[in-house]
């Protein structure tokens, strides 16, 4: 077993850069196998959360990212502390990456008290230190996303924002509007379309003029990375980070090609746009988790039996949060009222009728102050 | 002077807007401000509200303490989803845990001769939304206080200025000129006391509310103007004291009647306290119940004069 190997990929297609991220990389025994744990437990956590939806456990909006786990664990494994992510409403895999145990997802989704804001923010609506949630708006959060990278910036904390958007959000105006921003004032901000080739259930070729994600920042230099590729992705973000706040030279799009294996969320089966034979063939033969198992294992990096075991760990692990997930309880009716305002000026809290007064309290310590 | 102050007490506050910097402010409200702060404290946007309104939030996400201006609040609702679903409720969806210290400012209300785009009042549109707190200031001293108090409050706050006011000028007292001058939020204030009708206002509502005082004072009629200063929240005790005292009730605004700040007040009349002291319904004096004409006539119209609120005191004493 070695304990640290070399690997090569497919080179990045780059747009108004002469240079991009490198296209070989050293990984750690120690990092591959935290890596190859955190991308099963995404898989793992996101499936239980498909099952506990069909139980009904799950209610309302519920947008599964299996399949797109290496966006999620290379972009965190190529960020530093003081970095930070806002993302759209497909927000579970981030969550558990930023920070957040697979409890506080799970807790969340079935909306209960153990959950990550104690079930009043559900699937799309989790926080973490430097994670600025889900964003149930399409397009919405890549503005905030903007915003985040100027505090940086005017705080001078060196921090790069990554803000992540789908090929589906892609075409939002306020989008094109936080490019024209980012740039004009040089913000180390990231944008990036993590491209699954499907707006809802609308392919890229019937919703966008233009597919080529990397090329729509114009004036902003752009990168396509493989998706499927941890190792690709970890080293597109350690290029950001140098080439945003580093060298300072303002911000850059990305594109990133995934695919999603469910559909668009709980309610679509994912089948009517495209072919069960096209999701099986992207199992098959691009899978993110697979794909990076067989590059530990043909490297020597691991043996097929601990990765194995590391499947049968997070399987238990993750079923034992599914049965605390149900078994705990909601939070009560009071807490309706709380955290409306850090400094709540109006007295009581107006409830159904008039004479249903309630107390506002604060439950929580701020993560962003 | 209350931007002046707060920037220089705080380097987390900046303002961004458009034309708040090298132009000095499309109504002069930014002037002076980016000679003496630059670049990094004052900036110019470009005109994408949607856009910068949400890095402004973001920025509030991330520790700093925005003040943005809207050229004027009609072209907010360009941006209404990133005050409403980012602003408002990011602390509630975060359980508490992400907060939103950002003040949205500029001016607000039924402007002069700009017809239907650009003239109507928010105040309605943005108190509807918990989560905010929304100020509507009339005089000098209520801009000065509340703004400083917006600025330092730890949640996101609409601060409504009225257009056609800017150019108006009003005595205050010193202690309003020291730099910790601040008044509370979700404080009415009693702008004139009377004993006969209350007349609950805000913003230029105010000035005529106290003009149609001034002249129904010299037929014996005692009027009680109510300035509510802050829309959400609304301080309903102020009005109900005044009610019980005065035993009438009538609402002066600018934005039109459905749903309006008027139609709140009334609802929380009827459902308060001091609903058994009233001696007549609660009515609204307010816009009419159109968009905003250009022709000058017509818009004179369209909104409350203190003539009308005149008319409206008498035919609810059963004086005319």
């Amino acid at each position: 077993i070695a304990t640290e190997a070399t690997f090569d990929y497919h080179p990045y297609k780059l747009h108004h850069l002469d240079e991009g991220p490198a296209t070989s990389t050293t990984l750690t025994r120690d990092e591959g196998l935290r890596l190859y744990h955190q991308m099963v437990t995404v898989r793992r956590m996101e499936t239980a959360a498909a099952n506990l939806y069909k139980e009904k456990a799950i209610r309302g909006f519920c947008h599964l990212c299996s399949g797109q786990e290496a966006i999620y664990s290379g972009l965190v494994a190529g960020m530093r502390s003081q970095d930070s992510v806002i993302t759209s409403y497909r927000a579970h895999g981030f969550t558990y990456v930023m920070g957040i145990p697979v409890l506080g997802v799970l807790s969340e989704l079935t909306g209960k008290k153990s959950g990550v804001v104690r079930g009043k923010g559900g699937s799309m609506h989790m926080y973490a230190k430097n994670f600025y949630g889900g964003n149930g708006i399409v397009g919405a959060q890549v503005p905030l996303g903007a915003g985040i990278a100027f505090a940086h910036k005017y705080k001078g904390d060196g921090g790069v924002n990554f803000s992540l958007y789908g090929d589906g959000a892609a075409s939002q105006g306020q989008i094109a509007e936080a490019f024209n921003m980012a740039r004009l004032w040089n913000l180390p901000a990231v944008f990036i379309c993590e491209n699954n080739h499907y707006g809802m259930g609308t392919s890229e070729d019937r919703h966008s003029a233009s597919t080529e994600f990397y090329k729509r920042g114009d004036y902003i230099p752009g990168i396509h990375v493989d998706g499927m590729d941890i190792l690709a992705v970890r080293e597109a973000a350690r290029f950001a980070i140098d080439y945003c706040s580093v060298q300072e030279k303002g911000p850059l799009v990305f594109e990133i090609s995934t695919y999603r294996y469910h559909g668009h969320s709980m309610s679509d089966p994912g089948t009517s746009y495209r072919t069960r034979d096209e999701v099986q063939e992207v199992r098959q033969t691009r899978d993110p988790i697979t794909g990076f198992r067989d590059r530990l294992v043909g490297a020597e990096l691991a043996e097929v039996s601990e990765l194995k075991a590391i499947e049968i760990e997070v399987k238990k692990a993750v079923d034992a949060d599914v049965k605390k997930a149900k078994a705990d309880g909601q939070i009560g009716e009071e807490e309706l009222f709380y955290d409306i305002y850090e400094n709540n000026l109006g007295g009581k809290i107006r409830g159904i009728a008039p004479w249903d007064k309630h107390e506002h309290k604060k439950t929580q310590t701020a993560i962003n102050l | 002077m209350a931007l002046d102050e707060e920037l220089a007490r705080d380097d987390k506050v900046f303002i961004m807007g458009e034309e708040v910097a090298q132009y000095d402010g499309a109504y002069k409200v930014t002037r002076g401000l980016w000679k003496k702060y630059g670049d990094k404290r004052v900036i110019d946007t470009p005109i994408t509200e949607m856009g910068f309104t949400g890095m402004a939030v973001g920025a509030a996400f991330n520790n700093l303490r925005p003040i943005l201006e809207f050229m004027t609040f009609n072209f907010s609702m360009q941006a209404i989803d990133q005050v409403i679903n980012s602003a408002a409720k990011t602390f509630y969806m975060s359980g508490g845990t992400v907060n939103v210290p950002i003040v949205f400012r500029g001016p607000n209300g039924c402007a002069k001769g700009v017809a239907a785009q650009h003239s109507q009042c928010f105040a309605a549109w943005y108190a509807h939304c918990p989560g905010l707190k929304v100020i509507s200031p009339y005089d000098s001293e209520d801009c000065k206080g509340l703004l400083k108090a917006a600025v330092r409050d730890p949640d996101p706050v609409v601060f409504l200025e009225n257009e056609l006011l800017y150019g108006v000028a009003f005595d205050v007292d010193d202690k309003v000129m020291e730099p910790d001058f601040l008044l509370p939020i979700g404080k009415a204030k009693i702008q004139r006391a009377g004993t006969d009708v209350t007349l609950v206002a805000h913003s230029i509502g105010v000035q005529f509310a106290l003009d149609a005082a001034i002249e129904l004072a010299k037929e014996g009629i005692s009027c009680e103007v109510i300035n509510l200063r802050s829309i959400r929240p609304l301080d309903m005790d102020t009005v109900n004291e005044s009610i019980k005292k005065t035993n009438h009730c009538i609402t002066v605004e600018g934005g039109w009647p459905q749903h309006g700040v008027g139609a709140e007040v009334s609802a929380c009349v009827a459902e308060g306290p001091a609903f058994h002291y009233l001696d007549a319904p609660v009515i609204r004096i307010c816009g009419v119940d159109a968009p905003m004409p250009y022709a000058q006539a017509a818009e004179a119209a369209a909104t409350p004069q203190p003539h009308n609120i005149s008319t409206a005191v008498k035919r609810m004493l059963g004086k005319q």
